[in-house]
């Protein structure tokens, strides 16, 4: 093969493959995004009924109940407009309490359940996640209109 | 008095940045001798100043001064000593000037160890880091402080966040910013070699041992991270995709492309003009990575309470880097040609192959981290992106070039045989399938397809590297004709053959299990019963713990005693999972204390994870091959043989 055959040979098999690579990694990117849902977005029937996604807002003062026996927790989610039940099985992350925000991945069970496989943690008390804030005063701003109606 | 000086050195740093940034930079380009002459006093100078503002604030921690923000924020008279000085960095503005001072040490490093440079290139590597410098200082005395007074004083300080109060945070981030920052100073070189016009292997060559060094302690940092949330976190898990985790990870990915490709530009003269966009891009992202941990515009374990303002102005000073750069690089790229031929199978294909999958692995992850931006920004909806597209995708991509390494470091420069690679490998080959069969068959519970991948491919990392220093042997067969910056390889590969080995026997056969327990009950893990005898309470000097007793037994015979505990903070009121760790070399027994589920009963999460060290280790491996790479002697004769010549071009002159 001449050098100029070679050279083109090379940027042929290289961009096959970074074409290939793009199309996987777009295509895995496509498949496992999780979306982020507030209390009354779900409520609106904007979230999956399938498929894995978000829930946040915050954790209702009073709401959290344990199962006697096993690791099953309940407790609810709130926007201050529309709230969530929430389930999980296993330990809860430290910073989790009342009165805090919160973000829980998984599905909608039956009876409007939320079965959350993983409530995230996070590092500091203060720190309230984005999509959470954003969440939350949209919840007030929603309720604020329904009751100007 | 003493935050005021702090304010003061804090100015004197700016302004020496300044005639650092902008003499040496003029000078150089105008022959101007005395401005050149002015690169290295002005760094030293600027390096003393910082360390000296580092003091103070180090001071004003240790006395308690809690009219500085800072340190009220950040700490409590009942803080043990060794935390009153991480404390220093274990905040926003500390981190800042944390960062500050590093690349003054890195700045001062360039002074001390470039006797082998012209002093015209050195002027420009050093000006280079002046203006960074420049941008650093500014953002830290503009937007965030560390100095600044609080009126009035507080009479108690808010503490350090309990998570940090571990002895992982006092080597952690000094690590990883050595790392971070220490991209610099081959993107420096990169930047005078372009303004200089002359981009040969010299300059390769002077840039490798400084991307050797920075990639050994940005792979330390990282390996600590990660051993540190192991451990603190009370999760048992070692990496977890976090947009922080991942901004410290791409700046890895394109080192370790880069420190390949420098190779290809020192021996052989090729890839030139690539180097140097590695280089760029590698400090590009170790900025990127600052403005991600800074900014709080992603959601991550590291997201503190955190100020938009300083986002904007880092994300500013990002474009401005990495668009000034560019523009050298688009106007001078017509100079940077290449014009050395190889063929198709040689180590420069190796080597090129070997970039081109680091680098389409590190934009895969870029691309998860920025995609909740992109979605939110574009109003696509709120998303995240978690291990489920992470771990597939760069798994695939690793797969190929674990295969890659045996092949590469074997092959020969510019050309070499099908024949002949076949020959020096297939013994390796079939041993490594060999080995691999007889581990999975023999010493794992259970057979899984993807633990005979893993493993195939470790073990022919292991194999083909032994295959190569036998290679190298052959013609004298003397060791020490072999350079160190071979042994730096060896190492670099044997290292990433144990990780692998660590990260599919821990991610395949590690069990865990959430548990409910009364005292006097245990629960059966695999081949180990954990007994759980009870919670007692014992108090910290600055905290309250229940402290768990489990006991860990295999076959009826004691393993280990193990007391995890559960701690409440008492300044921050925050509450703190210790978990109990009985470490070994082929497995870690993990027990972490969940909560009182009351009437005795407490909930338990209990781990074996086999092999889980062997990541760490084999971070450790690859750190000591990078040690050695850049101590190799040829860096040294350079250095040496052109101080021998200075000082006779100075007797002759003289």
């Amino acid at each position: 093969m001449k050098a100029r055959q070679q050279r083109f040979a090379l940027i042929v098999i290289g961009l096959a493959i970074l074409g290939l690579a793009t199309t996987l990694i777009l295509n895995a990117l496509e498949g496992n995004l999780s979306y982020f849902f507030s209390p009354t977005e779900v409520a609106e029937g904007k979230a999956p009924q399938d498929h894995v996604f978000r829930l946040g807002g915050m954790v209702q003062k009073g709401s959290v109940q344990r199962a006697e026996g096993d690791l099953t927790v309940n407790f609810v989610v709130t926007d201050h407009n529309k709230t969530m039940k929430v389930a999980y099985t296993g330990i809860l992350p430290d910073l989790f309490d009342e009165g805090q925000g919160v973000i829980a991945q998984g599905k909608l069970g039956p009876d409007n359940t939320f079965i959350a496989d993983e409530v995230l943690a996070k590092h500091d008390e203060n720190y309230m996640p984005p999509e959470v804030a954003a969440a939350m005063s949209e919840g007030e701003k929603a309720r604020l209109q329904g009751t100007a109606q | 008095m003493i935050p005021e000086l702090g304010q003061i050195t804090l100015a004197l740093a700016l302004a020496l940045a300044i005639v650092q940034g902008v003499f040496p930079l003029i000078g150089a380009q105008r022959g101007i001798a005395s401005w050149v002459a002015l690169a290295k006093p002005a760094a030293n100078l600027q390096t003393l100043a910082l360390l000296a503002a580092f003091g103070l604030l180090t001071y004003s921690f240790l006395v308690h001064d809690f009219s500085v923000a800072y340190v009220a924020n950040n700490s409590n008279t009942n803080l043990p000593v060794e935390y009153l000085v991480s404390a220093v960095w274990g905040a926003h503005e500390g981190s800042l000037l944390l960062w500050a001072l590093i690349l003054g040490i890195w700045s001062s490093a360039v002074t001390l160890f470039s006797r082998s440079v012209p002093a015209v290139m050195t002027a420009r590597v050093i000006g280079v880091m002046g203006l960074v410098s420049i941008g650093f200082l500014l953002f830290m005395i503009i937007t965030s402080n560390p100095f600044d007074r609080m009126v009035p004083a507080a009479v108690e300080g808010r503490d350090l966040n309990p998570l940090l109060q571990d002895p992982g945070l006092i080597f952690h981030p000094p690590l990883l910013y050595m790392g971070y920052v220490g991209f610099v100073v081959p993107f420096a070189f990169a930047i005078a070699a372009m303004l200089g016009g002359r981009l040969d292997a010299a300059w390769a060559r002077w840039s490798r041992p400084w991307t050797n060094v920075a990639w050994l302690f940005l792979t330390l940092g990282i390996t600590l991270g990660s051993w540190w949330a192991y451990y603190e976190l009370g999760w048992g898990g070692w990496w977890f995709w976090d947009p922080v985790e991942n901004a410290s990870f791409l700046p890895w990915l394109v080192g370790t492309a880069l420190m390949h490709s420098l190779a290809v530009t020192e021996k052989r003269g090729a890839f030139k003009a690539w180097t140097v966009l590695l280089a760029i891009f590698a400090f590009s992202l170790s900025l990127l990575g600052t403005f991600l941990v800074r900014s709080g515009v992603l959601t991550s374990v590291h997201a503190f309470a955190s100020d938009p303002e300083r986002g904007v102005f880092i994300l500013a000073f990002l474009v401005a880097v990495v668009g000034a750069s560019l523009l050298l690089y688009a106007v001078r790229a017509n100079d940077i040609k290449s014009s050395v031929r190889f063929e198709m199978l040689s180590r420069e294909t190796g080597l090129l192959m070997n970039n081109v999958i680091l680098l389409v692995a590190a934009i895969a992850i870029l691309l998860g981290t920025l995609y909740p931006l992109i979605s939110d920004a574009l109003q696509l909806g709120k998303v995240s992106v978690g291990r489920q597209y992470f771990d597939p995708v760069f798994m695939v991509l690793m797969l190929p070039l674990l295969a890659l390494v045996g092949v590469g470091s074997m092959a020969r420069w510019k050309r070499d045989s099908g024949e002949r690679l076949w020959r020096k490998l297939r013994t390796p080959l079939i041993a490594a399938l060999v080995l691999a069969v007889i581990w999975v068959l023999a010493f794992t519970p259970e057979v899984y397809l993807m633990a005979l991948v893993g493993l195939s491919l470790a073990l022919w990392v292991l194999t083909s590297t032994f295959a190569a220093i036998r290679d190298r042997l052959q013609p004298h067969g003397n060791w020490r004709h072999i350079p160190r910056g071979f042994w730096g390889m060896v190492l670099g590969h044997l290292g990433i053959s144990v990780f692998v080995i660590g990260v599919t026997l821990t991610s395949i056969y590690s069990t865990e299990k959430d548990i409910r327990l009364v005292p006097g009950e245990s629960y059966q893990l695999g081949d180990y019963s954990f007994e759980f005898k009870g919670v007692q309470t014992i108090d910290g000097p600055n905290y309250t713990a229940y402290r768990g007793h489990v006991i860990a037994t295999r076959d009826g015979e004691l393993v280990s005693d193990m007391h995890p505990e559960k701690r409440t903070y008492l300044v921050q009121k925050m509450p703190m999972t210790e978990a109990a760790i009985d470490a070994g070399l082929t497995r870690d027994l993990f027990v972490a204390l969940g909560e009182d589920l009351g009437k005795n009963a407490w909930s338990l999460r209990v781990y074996h994870k086999p092999f889980v060290r062997w990541l760490w280790l084999g971070a450790l491996i690859m750190s000591i091959g990078a040690l050695l790479a850049a101590t190799d002697r040829r860096y040294r004769v350079l250095a040496r043989r052109s101080a021998a010549t200075d000082a006779n071009t100075a007797q002759a002159k003289a």
